[in-house]
């Protein structure tokens, strides 16, 4: 029974998270080739659409926001397979698993690490790419918070999906299938905060409501997570 | 009294069951079907504004509802599977998706056709399309996760944590996606107003959502048929159901 009162210690919980983030920030920071590479696709996407569409000042400003989430969720799950896929692979995920620690905050962990590199850098980016789009500095302003509430949901609802899919067939084309549409009220609120904002009502709402789904998110998605990751390891 | 809740979680005690259910269903639903359509083109009035397009409501109406239903009937037989480990509620799951997908396609397609004649477009950006589409996608999700793994053991409990995840955000899509952009009519029927349309129509109405009712339950009780056949080949009590 010991072990048991150590995976509900809140000290070992915060260890076992401390432990799976400090890990794939290390693996990332020593891989960094592939975050770069996920950066400048974000950056790319975005400035594909005033290629495809007329570079009309007054068009372009109304579809920053709308670009930008878009850009932001399609390089998050282009970084999803790399959360669990290479442990998995080597083996390394069953280890982690048969840990004493609470499964839940180790992928924890992991998906902090998977926002620190793939959903922070985009929020840092985000107002350069929306100055290009002639944005506003109050639509800015909403569109990076919007992005910061929203960007971790993306991470964490991915993971689920990413874990759901290790050892499937299909990859990539079937995680997009399963994650996309658990996106969709993400990306509602944050392109609605800064629409809302640029219609002069304000964004305060829609930025609550993603707070109030990063919290929802942040409960539910690592227990679903740790749930699918022991069925992939069955 | 003492009921043995467990008694047709077997799939063998279930197969004959579902059998004789699945005759029943299908018997009532072309029943139903024949006088809900003959209620519903046939003497129900034609409508003031929309004229005779508007009877597509007798199909479009309870297939959305239908959709919206199986995924959270899914999602319960999914629960089901995780909770107790029980072969047969996990196959229930993998029986419904493919007849709440083709709901959902239903409610779209007939919806498209609806749309052009009232609204002059097939399509809009309107939040019960837009919501239902997703929930579409959602469907899809589900049946290619299944397709995509192996072991049909493992597939019956990702699918299950799936469909969970799903349901949790289904309301949060429907909400969502409705304070996003509404163009879609209100409800003609609620249950705590008087309707606003004939009292021919509603019953037409209620008739085909009763047909469809059956013709799912029915359908599903036919595929789970078929499921339990195909994977539990080899087992024991298999092999003395169909002698070699």
């Amino acid at each position: 029974m010991t072990d048991e009162v150590t995976a509900r210690d809140p000290q070992a919980i915060g260890a076992a998270l401390r432990w799976a983030l400090a890990r794939d920030l290390a693996i990332a920071v020593r891989t960094r080739g592939e975050l770069g590479v996920e950066l400048l696709f974000f950056v790319l996407v975005a400035s594909l659409f005033p290629l495809t569409l007329a570079p009309d000042p007054a068009l372009l400003r109304t579809l920053a926001p709308g670009v930008l989430w878009v850009a932001a969720l399609l390089a998050s799950l282009l970084a999803l397979p790399r959360l669990f896929a290479a442990d998995f692979a080597s083996g390394t995920l069953a280890a982690i698993a048969l840990s004493p620690r609470p499964l839940a905050a180790l992928v924890s962990g992991k998906m902090a690490a998977h926002w620190l590199t793939t959903g922070l850098p985009v929020v840092v980016l985000a107002p350069l790419i929306a100055l290009a789009y002639r944005a506003e500095a109050a639509d800015i302003a909403v569109l990076v918070a919007g992005l910061a509430l929203g960007t971790p949901i993306l991470s964490m609802l991915g993971a689920i999906g990413a874990a759901l899919t290790l050892g499937a067939r299909g990859g990539g084309g079937l995680l997009a299938l399963l994650v996309l549409p658990l996106y969709v009220p993400v990306l509602i609120f944050g392109a609605g905060a800064v629409g809302a904002v640029q219609a002069g009502l304000g964004g305060a709402p829609h930025l609550a409501l993603l707070a109030a789904g990063l919290l929802a998110a942040a409960v539910g998605a690592p227990l679903a997570t740790s749930a699918a990751v022991r069925i992939a390891l069955e | 009294m003492n009921v043995n809740w467990f008694k047709y979680a077997s799939p063998a005690s279930f197969l004959p069951l579902a059998s004789r259910l699945a005759r029943g269903f299908a018997a009532a639903a072309v029943v139903l079907g024949i006088a809900g359509l003959a209620i519903g083109l046939v003497i129900a009035p034609t409508d003031a504004t929309q004229g005779d397009a508007y009877r597509i409501i007798f199909i479009h109406v309870p297939a959305a509802w239908m959709a919206m239903l199986i995924y959270v009937v899914m999602a319960g037989w999914s629960a089901l599977a995780l909770g107790y480990n029980t072969r047969l509620s996990a196959m229930m799951a993998q029986a419904l998706a493919p007849t709440g997908a083709s709901m959902a396609f239903l409610a779209l397609w007939t919806g498209a056709f609806w749309g052009r004649p009232t609204w002059g477009t097939y399509w809009a950006w309107d939040a019960r399309m837009t919501s239902t589409l997703i929930l579409l996608f959602l469907y899809l999700g589900v049946i290619a996760l299944r397709a995509a793994i192996d072991e049909p053991r493992r597939a019956d409990r990702a699918c299950a944590v799936l469909a969970l995840v799903g349901v949790v955000n289904v309301p949060i899509i429907y909400f969502s996606v409705q304070w996003w952009n509404t163009l879609h009519q209100g409800s003609s029927v609620s249950l705590t107003a008087a309707p606003t349309m004939a009292m021919t129509m509603l019953a037409g109405m209620l008739v085909m959502t009763l047909a469809l009712w059956c013709y799912c339950i029915g359908v599903v009780l036919w595929r789970v048929q078929a499921i339990i056949v195909e994977r539990e080949e080899g087992a024991a009590w298999m092999a003395r159901r169909v002698p070699a």
